[in-house]
């Protein structure tokens, strides 16, 4: 390990592995500078997680993960092991909020001076007072379910009323609930309330082996399971040291871009069908299913989970599959033309797609905003181009980005990263070496810590691992873009048109499971 | 005045057009799916939804008042009368004199009335929220409706549907610009009254976005096979006014039995090619932001009102 030494005068170890990464022991003082001089550079909070330590005779550590121009920065605060405390950082980070909620929630970790400090993920199923994922808790503790009391904001004035929706939703999505203020048909503020799909993942991995773990960490947010089980691969690696062989590395690129394309696709036709135009989501599903069905034959999973392991890829592709995925690419690109072309020339379409849920890039700047979201707002970050891991790094991967902030643009965004997802599926079929495609895993050092993080289709996916006294996992944090962007739709729908929150919210396409861990 | 004959027609013509109603709506659903590249249910596909909610256990709200429960039947005799008085398969019919074309505006607006009042009735956000939207539309479609019925009645110098029908018919063919303004407008209508695409989306699972269908999200069992039956049948009449006024040929005077069974075949046949061209405006559609709605009823209305005033014009 090398020791640096920043312009923030913080001694950073950098962290080996597929992802640049720094890791430091900071103070409070020099956490809140850290994400300052962060910010001021143009620089990013990733994710916000805390440790409960006092098993091994320590405190609590919060962890905070940054993004700036030299990579990935991983902060850990040490805290007291009576009354945890830190400055809240949701001054500088507004995205901090809702994790600096959940930390508490889940550990009891007090956040000083912030802006909202209600529970988060708490939603009665444990009482206040018990933190779960500390240590004293056992991982079997069951606790009677209690009512859940939660204060919304409540908009006062002439005319305003409140619409509740969910969690319990006509279609067939994710639970969710969301408290419209309104006046008429306008949106005056929209409060959302997540957590319902909270199933202690985080506890569930503590003791597992870190093989066995893969699945799970597979399945967080089971539309993103090649980012989440690379991130966690990379995680495994960087711990144990592993270098994962160049095929493998190809194969998962292809997989994560297959996944962006078919998460895509679903997207473009739920968008149609939200516009009321079945035709778009049809077509959009026909193609999708067309990649789900290629996945199952050359990878052997439609979503393909479990292909990427820790040490590599699960097996090779078969002979055919390499024609046979520049055949569909092929295909799915003229497709995707005349698509394009529809939707664009659809005067009713484009109607209720341009202008609806504007998020200003000066807004998606403030608040954090990330991704493909953050995308279509003008914020250029990719992880793949901006800090590339191999193979992006022998790639030439084109940004997509649009200004416009509404759900037109990220339409636009999603059309073109089709288009150069199956670009580069093409490129890396040509440039893929042959070899082998994984590499058994050594025996994991003792309190080792690893960190991965790829750009999935939502935005930048990452996971933190730490390994316990025998090797195995004691602590995994899974940290998904939508932490990040649930909070920015509720500023997209203000002015809008309640019937048009539906249209909004698919744009955006947030993940809830794995933002309710 | 009135005979048996007629009496025996009017009965004949009010049973058919309840048990053919989900066939139109069928075939409708059909052709959209065709349409998508989908194979589709099935024209039948409506009767077995039918049938299976006759089977079901009603679910009423703890606090729902009897109009709740009294609205489904309301809904469905309103839509039924309409569908008794139309000139669907001849004229002369014996109910007609009960209605003429402002009476039946009035009874499409009761329904409208209780469907929004027993939407408000159970006190959920959905329904007051469908119960408004509703009102939006109609309070726009009905002035629009009544515009075009009266470019029809200004032709043929009544309000009674069946003599609009008989003097149209028996006109001699050609394009008449007061009646093509009024169709236009009437199809406006047509797509905003029954809850179609670009107006409402009849197959939307999207609470926030329903008109119609949040109004009776509640519903359940036999009052909801009764309030889906009774759309299926305003459709239906909404459909046969059109083509009574619009293109009335083929269409048998009361009493006339022999006729009946050219009646019926022509009547099948401008129902299959309605029902797929409303098919066609609705896949190649996408849905208007709400507040669209109202310009497009309002254009409705005044391709109602050229009509009319062309027809004083030209006197066509």
């Amino acid at each position: 390990m090398t020791i640096s030494v920043t312009a923030s005068d913080i001694a950073t170890a950098s962290i080996p592995g597929a992802v640049k990464a720094r890791r430091a022991r900071v103070s409070a003082a020099g956490l809140r500078a850290a994400c300052d001089r962060v910010r001021a550079e143009g620089g990013r909070l990733i994710a916000l997680w805390g440790c409960d330590d006092t098993d091994l005779g320590a405190g609590y550590v919060l962890n905070v993960a940054l993004l700036d121009r030299d990579g990935l920065l991983c902060l850990g605060l040490p805290l007291p092991a009576e009354h945890p405390h830190y400055p809240s950082i949701a001054d500088l980070f507004p995205a901090a909020i809702r994790m600096q909620r959940s930390a508490y929630d889940l550990l009891g970790l007090h956040a000083q001076g912030s802006p909202d400090s209600r529970k988060w993920l708490r939603h009665g199923a444990w009482p206040g007072g018990v933190f779960p994922l500390r240590k004293n808790v056992p991982i079997d503790a069951a606790f009677e379910p209690a009512p859940d009391h939660y204060p919304f904001v409540r908009v006062e004035g002439e005319g305003v009323h409140e619409i509740p929706v969910g969690p319990v939703h006509a279609g067939t999505i994710e639970p969710g609930h969301f408290r419209f203020s309104i006046v008429g048909e306008a949106v005056l503020r929209l409060e959302q309330r997540l957590g319902y799909k909270h199933k202690g993942i985080e506890k569930r991995a503590e003791g597992m082996s870190l093989e066995h773990c893969a699945r799970l960490a597979g399945r967080v947010s089971g539309d993103s399971t090649v980012a989440y089980a690379w991130a966690y691969a990379q995680a495994v690696e960087s711990l144990a040291g592993v270098r994962v062989p160049a095929r493998a590395l190809w194969l998962r690129a292809i997989a994560l871009e297959l996944e962006r394309v078919h998460n895509h696709l679903g997207d473009l036709g739920y968008l149609g069908n939200d516009v009321a135009l079945a035709f778009g989501f049809f077509q959009f599903w026909r193609l999708k299913e067309l990649v789900l069905r290629l996945n199952a034959s050359i990878f052997g999973h439609r979503y393909l989970m479990d292909y990427i392991v820790p040490g590599g890829v699960a097996r090779d592709l078969p002979l055919e599959a390499p024609g046979k995925l520049a055949e569909l690419a092929a295909a799915l690109e003229a497709e995707l033309r005349t698509l394009r072309g529809v939707y664009d020339e659809h005067a009713g379409a484009q109607d209720r797609f341009i202008g609806a849920g504007r998020v200003a890039p000066e807004l998606a700047q403030r608040l954090g905003l990330t991704g493909m979201a953050g995308r279509a707002s003008g914020l250029a970050c990719d992880l793949r181009v901006d800090h590339p891991i191999a193979p992006y790094d022998q790639l030439d991967v084109r940004m997509a980005t649009h200004d416009r902030g509404d759900v037109a643009a990220r339409v636009a965004v999603r059309f073109d990263e089709v288009f150069e997802s199956l670009r580069l599926v093409g490129a890396m079929l040509g440039q893929a070496v042959a070899g082998a495609v994984n590499v058994p895993l050594p025996v994991a050092p003792a309190h080792g810590f690893g960190v991965g993080m790829v750009e999935g289709w939502r935005g930048e996916v990452l996971v933190a691992l730490e390994t316990g006294a025998g090797g195995n996992v004691r602590r995994l944090h899974p940290h998904d873009p939508s932490w990040q962007n649930w909070p920015l739709l509720e500023r997209a729908v203000i002015d809008n048109i309640v019937p048009d929150f539906p249209l909004i919210n698919k744009s955006f396409n947030l993940s809830y499971s794995a933002q309710d861990l | 005045m009135i005979d048996a004959a007629a009496i025996a027609f009017q009965i004949v013509q009010s049973i058919f057009v309840a048990a053919t109603a989900p066939l139109l709506l069928g075939w409708v659903n059909q052709c959209r799916c065709w349409l998508q590249n989908r194979s589709g249910p099935g024209v039948l596909q409506p009767y077995y939804v039918l049938g299976r909610l006759f089977h079901k256990e009603a679910v009423l709200a703890e606090n729902a008042s009897p109009l709740f429960w009294a609205t489904p039947y309301i809904l469905f005799g309103c839509m039924w009368l309409a569908g008794g008085i139309v000139p669907v398969l001849a004229t002369d019919l014996p109910f007609a004199p009960a209605a003429d074309i402002i009476a039946l505006v009035g009874v499409f607006a009761l329904a409208r009335v209780f469907i929004s009042l027993a939407a408000l009735d159970i006190g959920t956000s959905f329904g007051g929220l469908g119960a408004r939207r509703e009102m939006l539309v109609g309070f726009l479609a009905e002035p629009a409706m009544l515009m075009t019925l009266f470019t029809a009645a200004f032709i043929s110098g009544s309000t009674q549907l069946t003599t609009i029908v008989e003097s149209l018919a028996r006109r001699e063919f050609a394009i008449y610009p007061s009646l093509a303004f009024a169709a236009v407008a009437f199809l406006m209508v047509l797509l905003a009254e029954n809850a179609r695409i670009p107006v409402d989306n009849p197959a939307t699972h999207l609470e926030l976005t329903m008109i119609h269908e949040a109004m009776i999200l509640e519903y359940s069992a036999r009052h909801l096979a009764l309030i889906e039956w009774a759309s299926a049948i305003k459709l239906y009449a909404y459909m046969t006014i059109g083509l009574a006024l619009f293109v009335p040929w083929g269409i048998a005077q009361g009493g006339n039995w022999p006729a009946l069974p050219f009646a019926l075949a022509a009547l099948a046949l401008k129902l299959v090619v309605a029902g797929a061209g409303l098919a066609l405006i609705e896949t190649v559609s996408a849905k208007f932001r709400v507040f669209r709605a109202p310009e497009f009823l309002s254009t409705a209305f005044l391709l109602a009102v050229l009509g009319m005033l062309i027809h004083f014009l030209v006197g066509q």
